[in-house]
């Protein structure tokens, strides 16, 4: 566990509240609660004490049509007291919509589709044109049954199984960290949804680079 | 369900209750109850297209209008179009036979680079249900496909839909080519999925978003008056 760890709250509490800002630092990065591990590590190697992160509740994911609203109405609570914002969406379903909404609110947003795209790196995402897999990263392996398996219904109806996911090949972990029971745990799912596994070790990818750019002087 | 509501039996109901029923087991989606409950309407001679519109569109508009409400979620309605779609297996040769009314012909695909096709099952069952005939292209349709299929089938509508953000622009290249051909006007263009809007349909040229299945269906009707009305007074 590293260090910024001890000050993350836990998977679930980051699914369905989010995370409140510590209150310390010039610049607030506004993020998606499953990407509050990584950024409290990245922020932490670093040593990028004057970025401070709040979460706004990962399980938006699933309800891509409340995003765009959820970061303006965090943009305007938290607006007074930073001296700038960063919103750590990529489009993450809104058809634009956040895009919009940040271009108007003056706030800069990670470039891509989602998070699956910057963890692989956007451009190199695009090139492979995995039209038929499946994209899980640490937090989605870790919180499967919460954000995929029951919101689908799977758990109270295994059969509407192939009208998801019929059209799939492959169930593909882009991978932030080194952890082989989360391996392990991403492949039981690929077997649980009948897709072949693919594991793929990203890293933090395009985040890293965007928040460096965004943590300079 | 209650125990008392499964011991229900479809056959001894009046024809009221029996539809009653069907709008409850569509609900539930329950296949082989709607099944039954299909076969024995047209046993006591029911009219297919009768069945098909007053007992299984009839039901399936209370499904979204309770999914549109925020009171049913997808796997729910899933489950009832899958349903829905075990009554029709039974009508849909009967409605042939019958000669149901036509209200026109659409062709409908997911664009290239998806293969997302809930949605467009889906808006295909509806619209077959409400009489109009169509030609479904799947997953994954370049362009060229859609004109294809379009010019071949002279379709009056043209439906496209894509569930991603990476996705949905390609709709543009097809409304784009039509433009480039000439042949734009001559179909009504209606777009749907879960991360467009009203404003990218617009943007991009379609005639119409239709956020669900059921706007999908009572917007084709409408252009198809419009169409009708427009012949009528040529």
């Amino acid at each position: 566990m590293s260090p910024s760890m001890t000050h993350t709250a836990d998977d679930a509490t980051l699914a369905t509240t989010g995370l409140a800002p510590d209150g310390d630092g010039q610049i607030l990065l506004l993020a998606c609660g499953a990407l509050a591990r990584e950024i409290l590590d990245i922020k932490a190697r670093n040593g990028w004490d004057h970025l401070d992160l709040t979460c706004l509740p990962a399980i938006l994911h699933v309800h891509p049509e409340r995003i765009t609203d959820a970061v303006r109405d965090a943009v305007a609570k938290h607006k007074d007291q930073y001296a700038k914002i960063y919103v750590v969406y990529a489009d993450c379903g809104t058809g634009g919509l956040l895009q919009a909404a940040c271009a108007e609110l003056g706030v800069e947003m990670v470039q891509g589709p989602h998070c699956y795209a910057f963890f692989d790196g956007v451009q190199a995402f695009e090139d492979r044109g995995e039209v038929t897999s499946f994209f899980l990263t640490d937090f989605l392996v870790r919180q499967f049954d919460s954000f995929v398996w029951k919101p689908l219904g799977l758990d109270r109806h295994p059969e509407l199984l192939s009208m998801y996911f019929g059209n799939y090949e492959a169930l593909v972990y882009l991978a932030q960290t080194h952890d082989p029971a989360l391996v392990e745990m991403a492949r039981a799912h690929a077997e649980r949804m009948g897709l072949r596994f693919e594991h793929r070790q990203t890293g933090y990818g395009d985040l890293e680079t965007t928040l460096e750019g965004w943590a300079a002087p | 369900m209650s125990d008392e509501e499964d011991d229900i039996i479809l056959s001894e109901l009046n024809d009221e209750e029996l539809v009653q029923q069907m709008f409850d087991d569509l609900y539930d989606g329950l296949k082989e109850e709607i099944e039954e409950a299909v076969n024995i309407l047209l046993e006591r001679k029911w009219e297919p297209y009768r069945i098909l519109t007053e007992a299984l569109v009839g039901g399936m508009t209370i499904v979204g209008a309770d999914f549109r409400d925020g009171i049913l979620f997808v796997p729910e309605v899933l489950l009832a179009a899958n349903a829905m779609k075990g009554g029709m297996f039974i009508l849909k040769p009967l409605l042939a036979e019958t000669g149901a009314p036509r209200m026109g012909k659409m062709v409908i695909g997911t664009v290239k680079g998806d293969i997302h096709d809930i949605g467009k099952n889906l808006v295909s069952m509806m619209m077959e249900g409400a009489g109009f005939e169509v030609v479904d292209l799947g997953i994954n349709n370049a362009v060229d496909a859609y004109i294809d299929a379009i010019k071949a089938e002279e379709a009056d509508i043209l439906g496209m839909s894509a569930l991603l953000t990476t996705t949905m622009p390609y709709m543009k290249v097809v409304i784009d080519t039509m433009v480039e051909m000439g042949i734009r006007d001559d179909y009504v263009v209606l777009v749907g999925g879960a991360p467009l809007n009203e404003e990218f349909g617009k943007a991009i040229g379609a005639d119409s978003y239709c956020r669900d299945a059921a706007v999908a269906v009572e917007t084709a009707k409408e252009y198809m008056a419009r169409k009708h009305n427009q012949l009528a007074a040529g």
